[in-house]
């Protein structure tokens, strides 16, 4: 067999050898990489800044999979010679390892700008995942980073620093932002977009030296202004690695020159990925690594044949929350250029025609239709017949019509280069049904995701069985599943409704997302978070449930329904004293009054000094008792006591939909404890806790989650089912969809079953949240908003009469 | 042409972004609302008045949800846009229109621009179409005595 040497473990080394694998086995592989790790995915590096992923989620290819392919693998060795006489290669180790073919998949380093102090503690590049670690070790709340470079690294660099915290500037020489991609507009708005999320760009200016005693304490710019900084980030270019290759004598010039079969000056020494020029262009994407990795093992393998030549350039990615597309020549010198722009919904689209073809695009806010240029960029087709239907695609005449007009050559997956021919391969050879199976099979849409929906499409199109695994969107407003919506709040830190509708929204919302993301905050955080009132339904904003006329009612809270003469006492004051049209007893065993006027609400409050009952809200509405063993003859439980500290304990939460429990001392059931929410149903010897009960729009009996032998476990079963409802049902799901969606055997398995450490985690959890939480009546005495219950009086008085016909009688 | 008589309503901070508030001007309810800061007139606030009474079932529109430049009424969840006063939601049409008046910040202060005695219809705000489904304007919201009584 002969040996195959490839230096490099990253990305193109990898793919390459991938392509090489599948033909048929002639080569003992050996690998070096200078890094410690298998091979990642380096353009996920900076959602692992941003604290979205973790190290082992950007694996591409695990230590198994070097195993299973006998491939050796050495890690943390870097090649530093080859001798092409000798046909060696000795490393930093100091062995020295014979190859019949060598791969030089050597990639990039950072370019460093000539700037005085870059050897200082603090200065960082971020290229690998040691340098995303190192840089996350130093981020965090308050400290102040300088990114020096306003491309698509510094950006994303940028971006996952503010993410954790940092107070962020972006130093940028040219006058526009990400200028190998954007044309000056396309710049401007990204810049709007970051300003907007609190990072600082400034343009035009170099940082000529980085100031401080040993370690970073600011830098200096070319306009002569200082500004203090604890860590700065070098991401102003890359350059191809190409030392090895000149040591060897091998040709480069910018980069290690490649024919078009992606041989070297050499024979027997092929090089692929970033540290390639071929045909006077480098490139820095990955979608060429692929292209180039497949030709080079056709080459390697006797299969000589297939042609490199060239890829259009082209990124698609995701900046500050912005979806951005560029490809090919944008400039418009002798292009006609098409475009369309909506500040107010934040997208804009160029397009640049030539000669009755596409030479080039640029998407920012919207790239749905990226794919359709990209195809016509590859294919060169001629688009003089679509031109009025450039920017927006004439409707299509059926759903499948626009996955069926793509060639089965065109590529679906930029990122890992699977076609649409080799899907649906998949789908008729190997029965893949849904999008994990695609994604196991093919590894489409593994990477960055964004041809997921077009994946989608195929599946639909041609899966004899397809099942959309898609979860339900929120709303239009914000198109993500409730589930992803969860951990992007989550992992992106978003504290506040207006922010998460900016960056991963429409910016507007409306009242359908606006209280689902209130919600999500409020659990997520656990109460500590910047409640937006603006973004709740009136009756969140006044802690009363609006009525027909606009009046409000007001149902105090009386826990387990059990109240005294005092209490009684109190309410009939209240209901004398406002006039209250209405009085009633409400099924839950408590009191409504109906019809108080907002601008009462306060007052009516503080006369009841009863807590809110939470009536009005998706929160905690009551726990419904019987007399338990305390007078009932056949009581064997004290399930009053019990209901009384259940309200208690869950009190002033809020949930995705209103939850009302019951207590029952025996199966007679009287307080109705099998329809409710979570109820507990005592027996002889210890409780039942039943959950996911209704008796109102539809009637359910609630499944049984767990029987347990005193109070306190049954309180505690309930808990834990009360916060795994808070955090995985969908905001308006009742319990009792919530129930049958996931199945009574998941629910127990994840709560009353579950490990010690996830049971305390969400008791935890809950605590937190109940520490937070405050009886919202408190308002009544200070507001939370100005104005919050009374109407506003003008400051000038009207004087004169017309306008309206009983001023005078008006007191203002 | 423009015969406006202005009112200094406010404080803009008494009306928080993306909220609305009634306020009282002779016997009419009028709701004001700050869509919150503008992309197209710089940094400031933008606000919007117009009456308080949903042309559904004179729901108070001040206490609906803002999404955008319109409203959702929190009684039916109509639509209602701030600007034109007409319904967007549930469908689209000028038969139910709102009154909308002309507001203005200045130092500060929110004014809003009422249809001066002797200039019939302003320009732009038809606030004579608006009132009660019964088509009698000023007759007052159903619940704005008490409101005013308990403000006064």
């Amino acid at each position: 067999m002969k040996r195959l040497v490839v230096v490099g473990n990253g990305m193109a080394g990898m793919a390459c050898l991938e392509q090489i694998l599948k033909y048929a086995p002639q080569f003992e592989v050996t690998v070096f990489g200078d890094e410690t790790h298998v091979n990642y995915n380096r353009i996920m590096l900076s959602s692992v800044l941003a604290g979205e992923k973790s190290a082992d989620d950007i694996v591409l290819n695990s230590v198994e999979w070097y195993e299973r392919h006998d491939i050796n693998l050495r890690v943390g060795v870097r090649i530093v010679d080859v001798d092409t006489h000798a046909k060696t290669v000795t490393g930093t180790d100091g062995s020295v390892t014979p190859y019949d073919a060598l791969l030089l998949a050597t990639g990039s380093s950072a370019w460093l700008p000539p700037i005085d102090g870059l050897k200082k503690d603090g200065v960082f590049v971020f290229r690998t995942l040691d340098d995303t670690r190192a840089l996350l070790e130093r981020a965090g709340p308050g400290v102040k980073a300088v990114v020096i470079g306003g491309g698509l690294l510094g950006l994303e660099a940028a971006r996952g620093l503010q993410v954790q915290g940092c107070d962020v500037t972006v130093v940028h020489l040219m006058s526009t932002l990400m200028e190998r991609q954007l044309d000056p507009d396309g710049g401007y708005y990204l810049l709007g977009k970051m300003e907007e999320l609190g990072v600082h760009v400034l343009l035009g200016r170099t940082t000529t030296a980085i100031l401080g005693n040993g370690h970073v304490e600011g830098v200096a710019l070319s306009d002569d202004t200082c500004m203090e900084a604890d860590l700065v980030v070098v991401a102003a270019g890359i350059r191809p690695n190409i030392e090895l290759a000149l040591k060897g004598g091998i040709a480069a010039n910018r980069g290690i020159l490649v024919n078009d079969y992606m041989e070297t000056s050499h024979p027997d020494i092929y090089a692929v990925g970033e540290c390639v020029e071929h045909r006077g262009v480098c490139y820095g994407l990955v979608a060429p690594l692929y292209e180039q990795g497949k030709v080079l093992a056709a080459t390697i393998t006797g299969n000589r044949g297939p042609a490199y030549e060239g890829t259009v350039p082209a990124a698609k990615l995701k900046i500050m929350g912005v979806d951005v597309f560029s490809a090919g020549d944008w400039s418009e010198q002798n292009a006609e250029p098409v475009r369309f722009e909506d500040r107010a919904l934040g997208i804009y689209k160029k397009l640049t025609v030539r000669g009755g073809k596409l030479v080039g695009a640029i998407l920012v806010g919207d790239t749905s239709d990226s794919h359709r240029y990209m195809e016509w960029l590859r294919s060169s087709a001629d688009i003089s017949g679509q031109r009025k239907h450039l920017l927006f695609p004439p409707p299509a005449a059926d759903a499948g019509l626009d996955i069926a007009e793509m060639p089965d050559s065109e590529t679906v997956c930029g990122c890992l280069g699977v076609t649409k021919g080799t899907i649906i391969a998949a789908i008729h050879e190997q029965g893949v049904n849904t999008l994990s199976q695609l994604k196991e099979c093919t590894r489409a849409s593994t990477s960055c995701g964004s041809c997921t929906s077009l994946c989608q499409g195929l599946l639909r199109a041609v899966a004899p069985e397809f099942e959309d695994e898609r979860k339900t969107v929120v709303c239009a407003c914000v198109p993500f599943a409730e589930d992803k919506l969860r951990d992007i709040l989550r992992s992106q830190k978003l504290r506040s409704v207006q922010e998460v509708l900016e960056i991963y929204g429409n910016g507007v919302g409306c009242e359908i997302c606006k209280p689902a993301l209130s919600y999500m905050l409020d659990m997520l955080w656990c109460g500590d978070h910047e409640e937006d009132r603006s973004a709740r339904f009136i009756n969140d904003r006044v802690h009363a449930n609006i009525q027909k006329d606009g009046t409000f009612s007001v149902i105090p809270r009386i826990h387990g329904g059990v109240t005294s003469a005092d209490q009684l006492r109190r309410i009939a004051d209240v209901a004398d004293k406002y006039k209250v049209p209405m009085v009633k007893i409400t099924g839950s065993q408590r009191i409504d009054l109906l019809g108080i006027k907002k601008a009462d609400l306060p007052r009516v409050w503080a006369d009841l000094g009863m807590p809110s009952g939470q009536a009005y809200t998706k929160g905690v509405r009551m726990v419904k008792t019987c007399v338990g063993t305390d007078f009932c003859r056949f009581g064997t439980q004290d399930s009053t006591s019990a209901g009384v500290e259940m309200e208690r304990r869950f009190e002033n939460l809020f949930t995705p939909h209103k939850v009302k429990m019951a207590a029952v001392g025996c199966p007679r059931n009287c307080a109705e404890a099998t329809v409710k929410d979570i109820g507990l149903v005592g027996v002889e010897g210890g409780w039942q806790v039943v959950v996911g009960g209704a008796a109102g729009k539809s009637v359910r009996k609630a499944d049984l989650l767990t029987t347990v032998e005193t109070t306190q476990q049954a309180l505690e079963a309930s808990e834990l089912f009360f916060q795994y409802y808070r955090e995985n049902a969908n905001y308006l799901e009742r319990t009792y969809d919530f129930v049958e969606r996931l199945g009574i055997e998941k629910v127990r398995k994840e709560t009353v079953y579950a490990p010690d450490a996830a049971r305390e985690a969400l008791l935890d959890r809950l605590r937190k949240s109940k520490a937070r939480a405050r009886d919202a009546w408190q308002e009544g005495i200070e507001p939370k908003t100005p104005a919050q219950f009374i109407p506003l009086i003008p400051i000038d008085p009207l004087v004169e009469s017309g306008f309206s016909r009983i001023t005078a009688e008006t007191p203002v | 042409m423009n015969s406006y008589r202005w009112l200094r309503v406010t404080p803009t901070g008494n009306i928080p972004p993306r909220e609305g508030r009634a306020v009282l001007i002779g016997d009419r309810e009028i709701a004001l609302f700050n869509l919150g800061p503008s992309a197209a007139s710089g940094a400031g606030d933008q606000f919007l008045a117009t009456d308080n009474q949903c042309p559904h079932k004179g729901g108070p529109l001040c206490d609906g949800i803002v999404t955008g430049a319109s409203v959702v009424c929190p009684l039916h969840a109509w639509k209602v846009n701030l600007q034109t006063g007409e319904v967007e939601r549930p469908s689209h049409g000028k038969d139910h229109c709102v009154a909308t008046y002309p507001t203005r910040v200045e130092e500060g202060v929110v004014l809003i621009g009422l249809p001066a005695a002797n200039a019939g219809t302003p320009e732009g705000a038809p606030y004579e179409e608006a009132g009660t489904p019964e088509g009698a304007p000023y007759v007052g919201h159903p619940f704005k005595g008490a409101n005013r009584g308990a403000a006064a």
